[in-house]
């Protein structure tokens, strides 16, 4: 595309300017700055502006020259009437507002501390709500069984429970190993191998096990009720279900939090299984130790009541994850920054969650379980 | 004179299904073309092809006098700064206020100072009819004809020498719908755009098209002035403009 260049020339002495040439987007790319200071060096006396010599003129020029004449049209003004026509749309532009500091002050700083205080309270506030309206909504369930969403709760425990089997073993597995072997190493210093079985039982059944699994599912199926929550709020999906009398509650909510319920205590188990699987076959390589040893010792020096607490914490984590997932999803402004700025709040807080949790269990439950 | 677009012999499919073959069609600059035609005639997806969002089976686009999907990713962005493009539903970025949505383009430039920027943003608010005070809002507080506003004013911000508008007035009611083809008409007669835009609505086309494009059997049924157009014996040029004699008949009965 040729382009005629822009131009500015004062002309006579009366310092009368001359402009010529193309005053637009593409005439102007690249000479912009030279050519804004000889238009403010030529407008310094000047009473006489010729854009007669003007090919084109864009807002871009006409803000440009606008700029220049100080917000007014010049004295004496040569324009055809297209030209004067930019003028006209660029006369919107008043006098530059004087730069706001932006700078924060200290109370202000203060008040912005004060202000994420109070957003986390009323987060925690919301996911309380969610949790008092699955409440509400299973008290409703107990009168009419027949609004129960099982098809929901079916969809949701194949997504969050059996599509998530293959990959809570892989890592429980592989998590076992290296608990195994690391630990070996240092029972053997001591001659002390056959507390690896101990180790790994209690270690895993009762702390690793159920929070391995809740940060996988955080990661997994927290995201995505997030994700799935968040875009049909974009989308008025879930004002599109309200108006045809389906609550939210009931079919979003609700099945993904009993999904979890449910799920959970299974995937624990599974994947505790698998982490001692992967522990008794490292303890084998490392250590020497049969199976039928390792198998035949586990339920002598780890009491029953190990596993139950796993199993509890399974419930109490999947409801965790589930409700602050739902909360955030439901939270979600109708723009993409807040639906992946929740989808990210909704894994941090689950995950955070979840490790409070557990240390209320670890004091809870300090006097069960323990050999002895 | 040169045709602003030139599409000829182009040919579409999805799949199995033949949306064009070999259709031919020209706009010269300063016309306004009005593509309209029974659903699933292949408007929109004209439309997509002139743009450079989807690529053709077979036959050439030119834009401007250049392939638009050209392959040197720098003639193609250039290309693509020289016609603007308004979407159905508008398309503003949901995460960015109305002058961030007008201002992107711009600063994609980079080489405009930021008081550049911001006096031509303004600029632009001012010329589709919106007050500074709305530069501060969300796209989701918007109403339907402030939405098609702002993606107006985004979509000249470069100062486009063609515009090309999806169902520019669906979903508006007919007061916002005549206001925002007026706003159309006098931004074309003082920016001196060429406009191609896919319509429904007769009124529409009444006030706007200078010259009218009838899609069907998978080509270019007829291609002239509304005219020209009306007068064309076809089963489905005489079924959709006996609607707008209709309107106008209403029209005639309510003034």
């Amino acid at each position: 595309m040729n382009v005629a260049t822009p131009s500015v020339e004062v002309t006579g002495d009366d310092g009368s300017v001359r402009l010529a040439g193309e005053w637009t987007l593409a005439g102007l790319q690249g000479r912009l700055p030279s050519l804004r200071q000889r238009l403010t060096r030529a407008s310094a006396g000047a009473r006489t502006w010729d854009l007669s010599g003007v090919q084109r003129l864009d807002t871009l020029g006409a803000s440009v020259l606008w700029r220049t004449w100080g917000e007014r049209l010049p004295e004496t003004l040569i324009a055809d009437e297209a030209l004067r026509g930019m003028f006209a749309a660029v006369s919107v532009l008043g006098p530059r507002p004087p730069a706001a500091p932006d700078r924060a002050s200290i109370p202000g700083r203060i008040a912005g501390l004060g202000r994420r205080g109070l957003g986390a309270l009323s987060q925690m506030l919301g996911v309380v709500g969610v949790l008092g309206q699955a409440a509400l909504d299973l008290v409703h369930l107990a009168r009419r069984p027949q609004d129960a969403p099982l098809r929901e709760l079916s969809a949701n425990l194949y997504k969050t429970g059996v599509s998530a089997l293959p990959i809570t073993a892989l890592v429980g597995f592989l998590i076992g190993i290296v608990l195994s072997y690391l630990s070996a190493l240092q029972l053997k210093n001591f001659g002390a191998d056959v507390f690896i079985i101990d180790i790994l039982g209690i270690g895993i059944t009762r702390e690793l096990g159920p929070v391995l699994v809740a940060v996988l599912v955080a990661g997994r199926s927290g995201s995505a009720m997030t994700a799935q929550l968040g875009v049909m709020r974009v989308t008025e999906e879930i004002d599109a279900l309200a108006t045809m009398g389906v609550p939210a509650g009931l079919r979003l909510v609700l099945p993904k939090v009993l999904a979890l319920l449910i799920t959970m205590p299974l995937l624990v188990a599974w994947t505790s299984s698998a982490a001692i699987a992967g522990g008794m076959v490292a303890a084998a390589f490392q250590l020497d130790m049969s199976f039928g040893f390792f198998l035949d010792t586990l339920p002598r020096v780890v009491p029953l009541a190990n596993a139950w607490i796993g199993l509890a914490k399974g419930l109490a984590f999947g409801m965790t994850i589930a409700l602050v997932a739902c909360h955030f999803g439901l939270n979600v402004k109708p723009n993409t920054e807040s639906l992946s700025e929740n989808t990210t709040r909704s894994v941090v807080s689950a995950i955070t969650l979840v490790i409070l949790v557990d240390a209320v269990f670890a004091i809870a439950t300090r006097n069960m379980g323990m050999p002895g | 004179m040169k045709p602003v677009i030139e599409v000829s012999g182009l040919v579409t499919r999805f799949g199995r299904q033949t949306i064009h073959a070999g259709l031919d069609l020209a706009v010269l600059a300063g016309e306004v073309v009005a593509l309209v035609g029974g659903s699933g005639s292949g408007k929109t997806t004209l439309l997509r092809q002139i743009v450079g969002l989807l690529r053709p089976a077979s036959g050439e686009v030119k834009v401007l006098g250049q392939p638009v999907l050209s392959g040197d990713p720098l003639a193609d962005r250039a290309l693509r700064r020289r016609f603007g493009v308004l979407f159905q539903q508008g398309a503003l970025f949901s995460a960015l206020n109305v002058f961030e949505n007008i201002a992107f383009p711009l600063r994609e430039l980079r080489w405009l100072d930021r008081d550049t920027v911001r006096d031509l943003v303004m600029v632009k608010l001012a010329m589709v009819e919106l007050e500074a005070q709305h530069a501060w809002l969300m796209p989701a507080e918007l109403s339907g004809g402030m939405v098609k506003r702002v993606a107006l004013a985004r979509a000249l911000a470069l100062e486009p020498e063609l515009l090309l508008l999806d169902e520019p007035t669906a979903g508006l009611d007919p007061d916002r719908s005549a206001a925002f083809v007026e706003l159309i008409r006098r931004l074309r007669q003082q920016l001196g755009l060429t406009v191609v835009l896919v319509t429904h609505d007769l009124d529409t086309l009444a006030a706007l098209a200078t010259r009218v494009a009838v899609l069907g059997e998978r080509r270019i049924l007829a291609y002239g002035t509304l005219e020209h157009v009306m007068a064309q014996d076809h089963p489905f040029i005489r079924g959709f403009f006996a609607l707008d004699r209709m309107e106008r008949a209403l029209a005639r009965a309510r003034s």
